[in-house]
């Protein structure tokens, strides 16, 4: 008499395609996922903790460590909870900047998504591609704060310091070449028959269950949920430009892939016109340097790469925050994996965990 | 979408007994609510059509020593109808137990989690409560103002 029994496979917290240092349990019969439990906490460093000893200004740097590979959207969210607190406004010219920093950060973080999405469906070439366009982008910000991956450049107030000269005519040769680069990679990855296979009905999530997971950003308009919080919540000067919110509707692998990529490109239109718009002007309001922003709470939100990200900000009217609660869209949306994945192959859940573009510096803090 | 005084009105109007103090932040209507009747005033704000509070944005804690308290902040928004709600609960600091809304939205259940592992509230209800980014023989809870460092 043959019986088969469900046995745990234990994937990470040391794996190539985890994403980062993630442990996930699997319950398995045979080959198929009966269920996952992820456990995180590999990265946590305190910083919530962290921030009650910081001043305002010194956890500007912590910020650009929790979603390292968006580190401009985690300054902006930051900063702007700190500006509704203190009653600080930022100057236009720093807003536009701004924005040009967050698209490209956008562009560059969902250039590791295609890379790293395809070494998880198992093609390498991909990686190169999307890396080498990156590179393009690192350069620019190393231009105007001198580092590639944790800036502590968008800060209270507007930006550390103002575009060098050379930054515009650079960044306009980026944005010129980078829709046929887009085009290449979608001619070598996107319509590759065994991408199809490996994405399409890969990881389905319905809308009602991606919403009440409190799932967001292109995981959710992947779901076919048209909700932008740039559009929908619009803060900065993101409501004096023109963009489309990219969504599809198959809810699967290859919708939230398809999301960033179309997301690239409707971003690549956003910086060439925050270029076009830039005025003239400071590049930081007069802020003091020690903040005491007066007692009271801010919650602020922004639409980063991975979603919805958000600040709650509790200040007791002293110099250092009394209480700061970082809201990390990976940390939400990686709640939903098990959905996702139950009944699929193990091969599969790598590319489940691949399409919800986590980082573990963000979920774990 | 609701005027602030709109969704405060419904909340009272149907939880007479529960809504102990109101404020405003920003324009959201910030309410202190019993916390035995925080699990169906969020089932109410999210069936409730012209609430459709669809989205739980974040679930986390503030420890307030000096107020006797430990307070589990909720703040809700809805997508189709934009309009945010933020809902506080007060527990004790000894003994803080705060029934789970993981029955209203599964995004609850990791964001209550993270609450017991920084705080130690214990959240009733909930199907797996356990620490999640701390090891699971760790002592105390961090976040607390009284967390002495080891």
């Amino acid at each position: 008499m043959i019986s088969t029994e469900e046995i745990q496979l234990n994937m990470g917290p040391q794996h190539p395609s985890t994403h980062g240092i993630l442990r996930m349990i699997l319950t398995l019969d045979g080959e198929t996922v009966v269920d996952v439990r992820p456990v995180i906490g590999y990265l946590h460093r305190g910083i919530e903790k962290l921030a009650e000893n910081r001043d305002y200004l010194q956890f500007v740097a912590l910020t650009d460590r929790t979603d390292y590979l968006s580190a401009m959207m985690n300054n902006a969210v930051y900063s702007m909870a700190v500006e509704k607190l203190a009653g600080i406004e930022a100057p236009e010219r720093a807003e536009f900047i701004r924005v040009i920093m967050m698209e490209l950060n956008r562009i560059a973080s969902h250039l590791v998504f295609v890379g790293t999405f395809g070494l998880d469906l198992g093609a390498t070439t991909p990686f190169l591609y999307a890396f080498r366009e990156r590179e393009d982008i690192l350069d620019l910000f190393e231009m105007a704060c001198g580092a590639r991956l944790t800036y502590n450049y968008i800060r209270p107030g507007g930006v550390s310091r103002d575009l060098p000269a050379g930054f515009d005519r650079k960044a306009r040769a980026f944005l010129k070449k980078m829709p046929s680069r887009m085009d290449e990679i979608d001619d070598l990855f996107s319509k590759n028959e065994i991408v199809l296979v490996r994405a399409r009905g890969v990881g389905v999530i319905s809308a009602e269950d991606a919403i009440n997971y409190g799932m967001s950003g292109p995981n959710l308009r992947g779901s076919g949920v048209v909700f932008d919080l740039r559009k929908d919540e619009p803060y900065s000067v993101y409501n004096r430009l023109n963009f489309d919110v990219v969504t599809q509707s198959t809810c699967d692998c290859l919708g939230r892939y398809l999301v960033r990529t179309g997301e690239i490109r409707e971003s690549l239109e956003i910086v060439e016109q925050a270029l076009d718009m830039l005025p003239e002007g400071e590049h930081t309001a007069k802020a003091p340097r020690a903040l005491k922003p007066p007692a009271g709470e801010v919650f602020a939100r922004i639409e980063s790469s991975r979603g919805d990200l958000g600040v709650y900000l509790v200040s007791d009217g002293s110099g250092n925050p009394y209480r700061l609660h970082w809201r990390p869209p990976s940390f939400i949306n990686l709640a939903a994996i098990g959905r996702m994945v139950k009944g699929w192959k193990i091969a599969d859940t790598v590319a489940v965990l691949g399409s919800l573009d986590i980082v573990l510096g963000e979920i774990d803090r | 979408m609701l005027a602030s005084e709109q969704i405060e009105q419904a909340i009272r109007n149907r939880f007479p007994d529960a809504v102990e103090e109101t404020g405003e932040t920003a324009g959201t209507p910030v309410l202190f609510v019993r916390a035995d009747a925080i699990a169906d005033i969020c089932a109410f704000l999210k069936e409730e059509p012209g609430l459709d509070f669809d989205y739980l944005m974040s679930l986390t804690a503030v420890d307030w020593p000096a107020l006797g308290g430990l307070d589990v902040v909720y703040h809700l928004y809805s997508i189709p109808q934009k309009h945010y709600v933020t809902l506080k609960v007060r527990a004790g600091r000894e003994n803080p137990v705060v029934p789970s809304v993981t029955s209203v939205w599964k995004a609850a259940n990791w964001q209550e989690r993270e609450a017991y592992d920084m705080f130690g509230i214990r959240f009733e209800g909930h199907p797996d409560l356990c620490r999640i980014l701390l090891e699971a023989d760790w002592e105390g809870f961090p976040l607390r103002k009284d967390y002495v460092e080891r």
